[in-house]
């Protein structure tokens, strides 16, 4: 679980980056408070190839990746 | 070829077109829209400086904030946060504001400067890219100011609330302000139809995250040129109203409230460039979070405020060329862009974040 909330942009998006570019995973869990920072990381893993899943969780985003 | 992102695309034409506008109703030339002046202004309202040129209420500051705050809460996106780094967001917002004031406009005037022709600018924009070149160093090496938390609602309102107040203050009680009688601060658009068009604006500004830094910044980082295409756009609408109104004019010399620096123009805009990175968004992008309760984004403001109140106290402002001076930035203003990139070096070194193995 990657926990981006709290973060202004483009924070969220090199968090996200970076985690990817370490550990290459399969899946992944992205926890939001922003919705706009939801869609530009949304974009950009989908421009990967990840298959995207949006789940809310409370007053946050849980965003699920996975290929 | 990147698909073209529409809304956004629309967002900075309304930016360009509410500019040429507020310009035709009364602002100053090429400054429909200017936050680092405007906010000066409000400083100059509140005398907490006494340059006599640029002192009035704006309106827009007010318009601004308030559109964000709505389409945030229209949107169910308001939320109230604060805590990530404020005391160093408020020195960041000091010292991009005398950039800003340096060069004599924010990254959306310089936009605005370069559609009426104001070549200049030109330059002014190579610095703010470069300064947003620096900046994405520091995020690529792991610059962070650490993350906010949700606070109460009341936290999130502060400065939505006392800009409102002061505004409605000012058309009640204006004998309790300064308003200059001569220079730019004399030249207004009339009051309501100028915080009318800035609710739109801030509104819209909201909705698609418009911010003149982020466009650049996102492009080097991401090859993400979403928001570049509101960058591009508030420039083409705005030259486009400028040919049609008869207001562009190509050229260095004779521009409206301009020098012809190009130094230290650029060096002022390199600073305001890496410090909204470092912020996470520029001037006007600093308004529009604050009015969606971010109290981080409203300390950079008060900071940008303050900013305003050293460049004219200080004698750090740049000077607009006349007929009689060829104006520019003065030794203390130059002194205090060079003490500027020396406290973002050191804020950068100090919040880069141990890389994990």
């Amino acid at each position: 679980m990657v926990d981006v909330r709290g973060l202004l942009c483009p924070m969220p998006l090199v968090t996200v980056r970076k985690e990817i570019e370490k550990n290459a995973p399969a899946s992944l869990e992205v926890l939001f408070d922003d919705k706009g920072a939801l869609d530009n990381v949304t974009r950009f893993v989908t421009g990967l190839g990840y298959k995207t899943e949006v789940v809310k969780d409370g007053p946050d985003y849980k965003l699920v990746l996975s290929k | 070829m990147k698909k073209i992102n529409w809304p956004i695309v629309l967002a900075g034409g309304l930016v360009g077109l509410a500019a040429v506008v507020l310009t035709a109703l009364g602002n100053p030339a090429n400054m429909g829209f200017c936050i680092a002046c405007f906010l000066r202004d409000i400083a100059g309202a509140t005398k907490m400086h006494s340059a006599a040129v640029v002192q009035y209420f704006r309106p827009e500051i007010v318009g601004l904030v308030l559109g964000a705050f709505i389409m945030s809460v229209a949107s169910k996106e308001y939320r109230a946060k604060a805590g990530s780094s404020p005391a160093t967001r408020f020195v960041l917002g000091v010292f991009v504001m005398i950039g800003a004031l340096a060069f004599l406009g924010c990254p959306l005037r310089m936009m605005l400067r370069l559609a009426g022709g104001d070549l200049n600018a030109l330059i002014a924009l190579f610095g703010f890219a470069a300064g947003i070149g620096v900046g994405v160093v520091c995020l690529n090496k792991g610059f962070s100011l650490k993350r906010a938390y949700d606070v109460g609602k009341a936290e999130g309102s502060m400065l939505l609330v006392a800009l409102v107040g002061l505004f409605i203050l000012s058309l009640a009680v204006p004998s309790l302000f300064a308003f200059s009688e001569k220079g730019p601060g004399s030249m207004r658009a009339p009051a309501l139809v100028a915080l009318l068009i800035a609710v739109v604006v801030g509104a819209a500004a909201y909705k698609t995250r418009l911010c003149m830094a982020g466009g650049i910044r996102d492009g080097i980082m991401f090859k993400d040129f979403r928001l570049l295409f509101g960058f591009v756009a508030v420039f083409v609408i705005a030259l486009i109203g400028n040919i049609v109104m008869g207001n562009f004019k190509l050229g260095f010399a004779g521009q409206p409230v301009a020098h012809s620096d190009h130094v230290w123009s650029f060096l002022g805009m390199a600073l305001v460039g890496w410090g909204s990175v470092l912020l996470g968004g520029c001037p006007l992008r600093q308004l529009i979070l604050a009015g969606a309760g971010n109290g981080d984004s409203a300390v950079a403001v008060l900071g940008m405020i303050v900013g305003a109140a050293f460049s004219h106290n200080f004698g750090l402002a740049g000077a607009a060329a006349s007929a009689d001076a060829a104006g520019g930035v003065g030794i203390k203003g130059r002194i205090a862009i060079i003490v500027g990139f020396v406290v973002f070096a050191a804020i950068s070194a100090l919040n880069i974040q141990k890389q994990e193995n």
